[in-house]
């Protein structure tokens, strides 16, 4: 039988954008094995009595969950100085040493505790115009990329861990590259060329490579085979 | 017509705003969260429609036959007949949207699915919901750009505006900012998950709220007892997951340790259609068989069988979620599972072109009581949210404004008594007691005893959202005790038959603090 965790939550607040951020700690103890950050949080919001480790009540936590199961991206955090999941940041593995970190997003404006604005993540799709004009016929070997692209979540992990972006930026990052990798792999040759113009200026020159986002993608999303596929097709030109 | 005001960004919200937009009509596309985080991207295992890509002979007729006997004959047949009439070319349309639908040689291949003998679900591997939804935000991005659609992301539902002008109140939940939006409106505002907190397989988000406070604000709402349990759930931290359909649809087995050796009692008690009968069936036979003394009580799902092609091109990633979840390989070991609540078939009641009783309001998706009857088909939802939400629109544009209304969005800086929350020992309480009484199997004891619990919370209550939410709950629990007889998804041990007087819809309303279930006829077929 697998045990619950005690651990002690050190969540960065901040009751809003303008105000300054303080360290709160809550000790938080559950019987559930598979328990994680998510978890903690929807517990101590459920709980009017909930105190701090200095003895004050702690009030609502500002954090945003949906689907509890890591597939809509909602609550993408900073835990222990890496972006990820809170649904899918179990306690057991990520607070070995009876202390998990949490903090909102660093690369977004904090709307409040952990709440992040990441609208520029929809705002740059838009620019680079990330959509279809005319139907297309999805071809079987352009299968396994358009569903690979498909699978991103929009949680902004990606954009977290990379060096080159930074909101407001030309470069938006492997955000959008993933949703332009579809396009590129759907749509036919002669409709390829403006696409291509805006991910050569979106996405392929502000790319260092360092590839980061690849390690913290909670879909686990092959970024290169995206990468090398959307490259190859709009700064290349070879038809894969 | 001033802008169309659409509540909730998932399936049926964004296939109403690109409905409008596509015939030039503007709207607010208001949500909590962005599309990306809808419940609908949940949805797995695939969508419904008559192609006949498989050489079966599939037609519309046996769409709608199945469709209609699912449900036990009471969903509206025209209304059906509709959605399974336009479902080849809405699947259809999807694809050229860009959804990367498993195929070959540029046929759309489709699976096996429940209560249905004929192979009809398109898909996109086991992650069918979220591509759609994601082809969808595709397409509503070009009409944002273009100005026709207007995106409120962060901004929750208030209240419907139901005096001079019809409307929405909503809140900037990053300001706290309060906003009247005028115009017709369109909930697409998902299943009451948060009615049972924690028990479903729904998301946090769906809370019931704007379905208990459009009810305290005199909408009609029915079928409210046809909550589905889908059979193969597994308990995850926080909710119940769900393991699709089509893990059963590939060949996957239920069996129960009987005496020792393993039983495969659905393929024993229904030759036929053996492990995919309607959901209600089997959830219920899983409910009995792990009761019996004769087995350990617990049921398996077992995919041993499936060739490995199946784990690598139809079903790798829920292959891959129940090694996470569970750590459990189902190539080489049985699941164990359970039924969960995941679909409710009732809620805003609508007539065949998705128009409430509330002038100027529509409803489309899961929110509202359409197409599924006592039971739904698996593969239907998501091709009812779609086409729901085309309809919607389409019923909007024909309608128009009831009168000149001038589309504004005004600033009010008024408390609203809906504004408040409730809380969530309250919400936690209140979804204990009704879990007891809405079981796969009910009584009337049982309904009478979660009903009085639920009565004696009333009086507890601090904030109108709080006191809606106990009258949405006597609601269903009213429409419970009232079908005195056993019908799809609803099952009553002191009425285990099916009675004909009965084949009519619970309608629910709130009115002068008493809630007063009707029934209503379910109207004849039109000739075809």
């Amino acid at each position: 039988m697998r045990e619950g965790s005690r651990i002690q939550l050190q969540i960065v607040r901040r009751e809003s954008t303008e105000a300054p951020p303080y360290l709160q700690r809550i000790l938080y103890e559950t019987p559930d094995p598979n328990a994680t950050v998510a978890t903690a949080l929807t517990d101590i919001n459920k709980n009017p009595n909930q105190k701090d480790t200095e003895g004050n009540v702690v009030t609502p936590i500002g954090w945003e969950c949906n689907c509890l199961q890591k597939k809509c991206g909602a609550c993408a955090m900073l835990i222990n100085n890496r972006p990820m999941l809170a649904c899918d940041t179990k306690l057991s593995e990520y607070g070995k040493k009876g202390v998990i970190r949490v903090e909102p997003l660093k690369k977004f404006p904090v709307i409040r505790d952990l709440i992040v604005d990441r609208s520029i993540l929809q705002e740059n799709l838009k620019t680079i115009k990330a959509w279809l004009e005319e139907p297309v016929l999805l071809k079987d070997k352009q299968y396994d990329v358009a569903y690979e692209a498909s699978r991103c979540l929009q949680c902004g992990c990606c954009l977290e861990i990379c060096p080159n972006f930074y909101a407001g930026g030309t470069f938006a990052g492997t955000a959008a590259l993933v949703p332009v990798s579809r396009l590129l792999a759907e749509l036919p040759r002669e409709e390829q060329k403006k696409l291509a113009k805006a991910y050569r200026e979106h996405v392929f020159e502000g790319c260092g490579k360092s590839l980061a986002c690849r390690k913290v993608c909670p879909a686990g999303i092959d970024v290169d085979k995206l990468l090398v596929n959307s490259n190859a097709m709009a700064i290349w030109k070879k038809q894969l | 017509m001033a802008k169309v005001n659409i509540i909730g960004a998932g399936l049926a919200g964004l296939s109403a705003a690109i409905t409008l937009a596509e015939q030039g009509y503007e709207c607010n596309l208001i949500s909590n969260f962005p599309s990306e985080r809808a419940q609908s991207v949940l949805a797995e295992g695939g969508i419904n429609a008559a192609l006949d890509t498989c050489g079966e002979q599939d037609t519309v007729e046996n769409h709608f036959e199945d469709t209609m006997r699912g449900g036990v004959y009471l969903a509206d047949p025209n209304a059906v007949w509709g959605l399974v009439q336009n479902a080849p070319q809405v699947v259809q349309r999807l694809a050229d949207m860009g959804v990367p639908f498993n195929m070959e040689n540029g046929r759309i291949l489709l699976r096996s699915f429940g209560g249905q003998n004929k192979k009809r679900t398109a898909y996109a591997k086991s992650s069918t919901g979220k591509f759609l939804v994601y082809a969808l935000i595709y397409e509503s991005r070009k009409y944002e750009a273009r100005g026709l659609i207007t995106r409120f992301c962060h901004h929750e539902f208030i209240r419907l505006l139901l005096e001079e002008e019809r409307g929405v109140r909503v809140k900037d939940t990053y300001t706290g900012r309060q906003y009247d939006f005028v115009g017709n409106v369109i909930l697409a505002t998902g299943g009451i998950n948060g009615v049972f907190p924690g028990m479903t397989t729904g998301t946090v988000h769906n809370t019931g709220d704007v379905t208990a406070t459009v009810f305290a604000q005199g909408m009609r709402l029915s079928n409210l007892e046809m909550m589905q349990y889908h059979p193969t759930t597994i308990g995850i931290s926080g909710k119940r997951m769900l393991v699709t359909e089509a893990a059963r649809g590939e060949g996957g087995r239920l069996f129960v340790n009987r005496e020792g050796s393993p039983w495969y009692f659905m393929e024993e008690k229904y030759p036929e259609l053996k492990n995919l009968m309607p959901r209600d069936v089997v959830a219920r036979e899983m409910y009995f068989v792990v009761r019996r003394e004769d087995t350990d009580g617990q049921v398996y799902l077992d995919m041993r069988g499936l060739p490995g092609d199946v784990w690598k091109r139809k079903l790798s990633d829920l292959r891959e979620e129940l090694l996470h979840y569970l750590a459990l390989d189902p190539a080489k070991e049985p699941i164990p599972v359970e039924p969960g609540i995941h679909y409710f078939c009732g809620g805003i009641d609508v007539d065949e072109r998705h128009a409430t009783n509330l002038a100027g309001v529509y409803a489309a998706g899961e929110c509202c009581s359409q197409y599924h009857g006592a039971n739904r088909l698996g593969g239907n939802s998501l091709l009812g949210a779609v086409y729901g939400g085309k309809v919607a629109a389409q019923s909007v544009m024909a309608d128009g404004d009831m009168k000149p209304q001038d589309g504004s969005v005004r600033a009010v800086d008024v408390s609203d008594a809906f504004a408040g929350e409730a809380s969530p020992a309250l919400i936690e309480e209140l979804g204990k007691h009704l879990y007891e009484g809405l079981g796969i199997v009910r009584s009337e004891a049982d309904l009478s005893k979660a009903l009085g619990l639920v009565c004696e919370l009333e009086d507890t209550c601090n904030c109108q959202r709080e006191t809606a939410r106990i009258a949405l709950a006597k609601a269903i629990l009213k429409s419970a005790l009232a079908r005195r007889e056993s019908r799809g998804a609803h099952y009553r041990e002191d009425y285990p038959d099916r009675d004909e007087t009965f084949q009519r819809i619970t309608v629910a309303d709130a009115g002068e603090g008493k809630i007063c279930i009707s029934w209503k006829d379910i109207p004849e077929r039109r000739g075809v």
